[in-house]
């Protein structure tokens, strides 16, 4: 019974942990953002047909967040 | 001038009915406090799918609220592109304007990242684009269900991209789709670790392809009810987390039109390797 209950606090405390990978992906997000203005602020007349690039390297960034999610969501509800 | 002049007579009373609705909110959030806060919504209630005719059978063909609202997407679709756009004016309404916008702006996004060649390609990335889009936003509606919440939903959609995509890689390229993974540019000690990295990479591309879409609807609405449990918990001040909720509700709406512009510009970049997997 004690294993049990072990194994249920280990899938949270897991679960938690995995949730601070969404928030090294908020970095990651905030930094292409982040230098993306500061480019588009050097040279604003090339800014606009950079914009897929922008979102194209958000989107790379925030897959590795993602997988830190699909871990948590793996521990809250398949282990 | 008549406008004018009821614009002015309309200010005040527009600002009586905001604290009208203001002191009315305030009032039921004091009635209808619950004994119990904190229990009374629960934030991922409104993901369940139910079949629409009653019952609890959930069988393979059995309607339910999320086949419902996918077929109200594709409604909307319908009624949008091809009965909007219907009138063919040079001077063009407001759904046949925005029906072009709509096909404008997806026939750049693929010319511009996917090249070209890709062009070919137009009409089916246009289609996965409009149905996330109109899904996403149906779900915005209060009480509505977002199809696109369920990873069920996003994981076709991601893997028909992906086969669809590996295939026409290879049927285009032969073997030589093959050099998407060899990265000629690296020095070669280091190319078959990279090969691995690239094989890894390009195999959960459909994972992350699905639950970026998923997880941000999801976890959008979660959070707009979770402040709406708060409401109902903070009684006479329930205004504030309706307040917060207005705020969340316009970041939804913009979230609701990035993830679908992200999961067609990602179908454009595999479209790009798979025509062109020179690295």
């Amino acid at each position: 019974m004690e294993l049990v209950a072990a194994a249920a606090l280990g899938k949270f405390i897991g679960a938690g942990l995995a949730a601070i990978g969404s928030g090294a992906a908020a970095i990651g997000v905030g930094h292409v953002a982040g230098n993306f203005l500061a480019g588009a602020l050097r040279n604003p007349s090339a800014a606009a047909a950079q914009t897929a690039t922008l979102f194209i390297g958000i989107a790379f960034a925030e897959a590795l967040g993602i997988f830190s999610f699909l871990v948590a969501l793996l521990l809250m509800f398949a282990v | 001038m008549a406008d004018q002049s009821a614009k002015q007579g309309g200010g005040p009373i527009i600002k009586i009915a905001f604290f009208v609705v203001l002191a009315l909110v305030l009032l039921s959030g004091a009635i209808f406090a619950p004994e119990h806060p904190g229990l009374a919504i629960h934030p991922m209630d409104q993901f369940e799918i139910k079949p629409l005719f009653g019952g609890d059978h959930l069988g393979t063909f059995t309607p339910t609220n999320q086949t419902l609202w996918m077929v109200l997407a594709i409604v909307g679709i319908v009624l949008l592109l091809v009965v909007g756009s219907r009138g063919r004016a040079i001077v063009p309404t407001r759904g046949q304007s925005i029906a072009e916008l709509a096909y404008g702006f997806v026939y750049k996004m693929v010319e511009d990242v996917a090249g070209k060649d890709a062009v070919k390609y137009f009409p089916g990335i246009m289609t996965l684009f409009m149905f996330i889009v109109f899904a996403n936003f149906l779900g915005l509606i209060p009480t509505s269900f977002t199809a696109t919440s369920h990873i069920a939903v996003t994981a076709v959609l991601a893997l028909i991209v992906f086969v669809f995509v590996t295939v026409l890689g290879f049927v285009k390229n032969g073997v030589g789709f093959l050099g998407l993974f060899w990265v000629s540019a690296a020095p070669l000690p280091l190319r078959p670790v990279l090969a691995i990295i690239e094989i890894i990479s390009y195999f959960v591309r459909p994972v992350s392809h699905s639950i970026r879409l998923a997880g941000n609807m999801m976890a959008g609405h979660a959070v707009i009810k979770v402040f709406a449990g708060f409401a109902a918990a903070l009684g006479l001040f329930g205004f504030l987390p309706i307040l917060a909720i207005a705020a969340f509700y316009a970041l939804e709406v913009l979230v609701a039109f990035i993830q679908a512009y992200v999961f067609s510009i990602l179908t454009c970049v595999y479209l790009k390797d798979a025509l062109h997997p020179s690295h």
